[in-house]
């Protein structure tokens, strides 16, 4: 018979397996670093696992995670050796980003190229956003989250949300030229 | 670029659409992101034996240099300052020897002077006539 250590602990490798994508998606499209967002998926789940006993289901596994995930990524920007990163990161000509990873479908050469362009416009403008814009912009239009989840994710109310994800957009439109 | 024409509705639906590409990049970045495997930096446990003796090599040249630089610095300092010493010592010398030699000489002027002037006293009236006709 499983004790109830045992029954938490396969509880939790079955909250991994299901929640780990999305944690590492959000942080990657964050961070714009693999190996970064890698490092603070494996600190979420640790710093979950640590506290699991704790959870008491208020909230859904998955929202309860994205909030470790958005305070480890913003200790992590806050820390002084992320303020160097950043700026490396500001500086740095990014290789890897979303715009190299377009599905091709089926689509002309110069159709992709003009996705292709307006994706990494999106991404520039996203790099450009304030950090709490920034998390509510790629939880709605990433993650796919409605408002009263975002709001429960980032521990603010919907109004904030709307607020920021308006100013957000904003700043999207304006990099893609749509400001008129 | 097509954002910029058109009316507010097509550039809704464009912006729409770009954002799911973006969705759609970013999904794709990830699950690339998650299978592909980390590096991890490998460094040997011990170096090379000919880097270790280069490195002692190099460290034993520095030392030795740098206190061989030190040591003839201040064997050299110490010779200019006993060279200048002496090149002082010789000035004064020379200043002192024309001093004591002015001295001299100023003396000896002085004697001559005091020496001439006086006429003995035997010969006093003779001068005293002398002086009485060269008046006349």
């Amino acid at each position: 018979m499983a004790t109830a250590e045992e029954i938490a602990a396969e509880e939790f490798s079955g909250v991994v397996t299901k929640h780990r994508p999305q944690i590492f998606r959000f942080l990657l499209a964050s961070t714009r670093d693999a190996d970064l967002a890698e490092t603070l998926t494996q600190e979420c789940f640790l710093k979950a696992h640590r506290n699991w006993a704790g959870f008491r289901g208020e909230s859904s596994a998955m929202t309860w995670l994205m909030r470790i995930a958005i305070n480890l990524q913003k200790d992590h920007w806050r820390s002084r050796r992320m303020q160097f990163w950043r700026l490396t990161q500001t500086h740095a000509v990014d290789l890897d980003e979303a715009s190299d990873w377009l599905p091709s479908g089926e689509r002309s050469a110069e159709q992709k190229l003009l996705a292709r362009e307006r994706v990494g416009q999106v991404s520039k403008a996203v790099a450009k956003l304030s950090e709490r814009q920034r998390t509510m912009f790629l939880l709605r239009y990433v993650e796919e989250m409605d408002l009263a989840e975002i709001a429960r994710t980032t521990g603010v109310n919907e109004g904030t949300v709307k607020a920021h994800l308006s100013r957000a957009l904003t700043r999207v439109r304006a990099e893609l030229g749509g400001q008129r | 670029m097509s954002f910029e024409s058109g009316t507010s509705e097509e550039l809704d639906r464009e912006l729409a659409e770009t954002l799911q590409e973006y969705r759609a990049g970013i999904n794709a970045w990830a699950e690339a992101a998650m299978v592909r495997p980390r590096a991890v930096e490998v460094r040997p446990a011990h170096r090379p034996i000919w880097r270790l003796a280069a490195g002692w090599g190099l460290s034993c040249v520095l030392v030795v240099g740098g206190l061989s630089a030190g040591a003839y610095t201040h064997v050299h300092r110490q010779q200019m300052a006993k060279i200048a010493a002496a090149r002082v010592v010789e000035q004064q010398k020379v200043v002192a020897e024309a001093r004591a030699q002015q001295e001299e000489e100023d003396l000896l002027a002085q004697v001559d002077s005091d020496v001439s002037r006086e006429v003995p006293s035997a010969m006093e009236p003779l001068a005293q006539l002398m002086s009485g006709d060269s008046i006349r």
